[in-house]
């Protein structure tokens, strides 16, 4: 296939990233805003142009279960859920991550039940956030389908062997459309070799997997996959920079800052509210306002050190979460803030939750985050703003 | 015995003695495992025919064939679970209480 611009969904960007690195098998449930990806898929590998078994699996957790079987024999595996499904997935997250299995799986972040809601936040993919999977937030369709070709990169690396979920913001990122780039096979298939794995499992080598431990071994099999998490930072830098050389686009890697250079105001965010968020400080750097935007890509790895060298002049930051961890705060902000915690001096912080359940936010809401940051940083304390807040709710509230 | 032998078990001392992921190579066995056995299978081979049968009902594969077609019990490996005893159709094959066996 030649090199083309196309006029297609976040959904579908990820489906022909999907193309591109070759899968040998994707196992698959569809569930909105997912679905279209998985219908994609198989019309592709019905056509023909993605030679690929699709496994149309009973359950989230048959999905799972089937792409660690098609890992496990030194396979490609692709799958793809959101919200309810990953919750159903659970039990096999944790699993192939602990099988040191280089799955990749496509999110569509959306609301957790109940109230049930098929709309967006990221309370999904954050309640699984220690289920040992690398975790990467998108911003747009361009990304979705790169990110997903950089993912094989990534987890497959030897010395990463880790699987990753690719995050899409549900309908805000998966439903809407966009021009994209579709990279040509050929540059797709030198940036990404064939899947060569030391686990890999064949009549010649018979091996036995995933086997149990004792309290004497566990331990050591879990520093194994925190430290191959640690080291996925390297990687992931790197093949930031190897994408850019092929492809032309960089996504700077665990972060992206946003005229953060000489920023008195910072605010922290996550996926697709980002592009938002970029037109906002654009209209506050045309008052003389200097403010600036630091976009967290990976959430596992953590990139403690990229937000501390970011952040460390900054007189006053605000974390938008699109979660909350009922009774504390958001958890984007609990581990912003512990990586601010090595500072000497830190900047004054506070926690905006908003866009539960598919709650919109606009321009003029993160506008109003930044005035209430210029208030803060002149006060020199957070004071009598709260630490926690919701924003844009529907109703007074009385905090 | 058609069994793999028992491997010497050498004691990790670094992370890197360890494999990348709880997954090894088929068939590497370091240590027996039959150490909550109570009651162990004892064969009667006048009343064995030689039909295989507690063979393929074993769970655990601790049952092989002799050279004069009669069956044998690894007890390095043998729970003592009674399946082969209780499948037999011939009674040739009796529980015995450890400690009386010894």
């Amino acid at each position: 296939m030649s090199k083309q611009r196309v006029f297609i969904s976040g959904d579908e960007a990820v489906a022909e990233g999907v193309r591109l690195a070759r899968p040998h098998v994707i196992s698959a449930y569809p569930i909105t805003p997912q679905t279209i990806v998985v219908e994609r898929l198989s019309e592709m590998v019905e056509d023909g142009s993605l030679d690929a078994k699709y496994i149309h699996v009973e359950s989230e957790h048959s999905a799972m279960s089937a792409a660690m079987g098609v890992s496990s024999v030194g396979a490609r595996a692709f799958t793809a859920t959101s919200s309810q499904g990953l919750l159903y997935m659970a039990e096999g997250v944790h699993y192939a991550s602990g099988g040191r299995m280089p799955i990749v799986m496509m999110n569509a972040n959306r609301s957790v039940a109940l109230p049930w809601s098929i709309y967006g936040d990221h309370r999904d993919s954050i309640s699984m956030l220690d289920s040992g999977w690398i975790q990467v937030y998108v911003e747009d369709a361009q990304e979705s389908l790169d990110m997903i070709i950089q993912a094989y990169r990534i987890a497959e690396d030897p010395s990463v062997l880790t699987p990753i979920m690719v995050n899409l913001d549900g309908f805000v990122l998966t439903h809407t459309y966009e021009i994209v780039d579709i990279p040509l096979q050929s540059e797709v298939d030198s940036f990404l070799p064939a899947f060569q794995t030391p686990n890999k499992m064949s009549l010649e080598k018979p091996k036995s997997m995933g086997f149990s431990t004792s309290p004497a071994d566990n331990m050591e099999f879990k520093y194994q996959q925190h430290k191959a998490m640690i080291d996925a930072k390297d990687i992931i830098s790197s093949v930031d920079k190897e994408f850019e050389d092929t492809f032309g686009r960089s996504y700077g890697g665990l972060v992206d800052s946003y005229l953060c250079n000489d920023a008195d105001i910072v605010l922290v965010s996550v996926g697709s509210v980002t592009g938002t968020a970029r037109i906002a400080v654009d209209n506050l750097r045309l008052k003389g306002i200097k403010a600036g935007l630091l976009k967290i890509r990976f959430l596992r790895p953590f990139p403690d050190v990229e937000i501390r060298n970011i952040l460390k002049n900054v007189n006053a930051i605000a974390v938008l979460d699109k979660d909350i961890s009922f009774g504390y705060e958001g958890t984007v902000f609990t581990n912003v803030n512990s990586a601010l915690s090595h500072l000497q001096k830190r900047p004054l912080a506070v926690n905006y939750i908003g866009g539960l359940g598919g709650r919109d936010i606009s321009v003029g809401d993160i506008e109003d985050i930044f005035n209430e940051l210029i208030k803060i940083a002149d006060a020199e304390e957070v004071g009598e703003f709260s630490r926690v807040r919701y924003i844009n709710m529907g109703v007074e509230i009385d905090d | 015995m058609l069994k793999p032998e028992l491997q010497n078990y050498k004691i990790p001392k670094h992370i890197s003695d360890y494999p990348t992921g709880p997954s090894y190579k088929a068939g590497h066995l370091v240590s027996k495992n039959a150490g909550w056995r109570t009651f162990k299978p004892v064969v009667n081979l006048d009343a064995c025919t030689g039909c295989y049968q507690c063979y393929l009902v074993c769970p655990d594969g601790a049952i092989s064939k002799t050279t004069n077609n009669k069956i044998q019990f690894d007890y390095d490996f043998c729970k003592g679970c009674g399946i082969c005893a209780h499948e037999c159709r011939f009674g040739a094959i009796e529980m015995v209480k450890e400690e009386s066996s010894k």
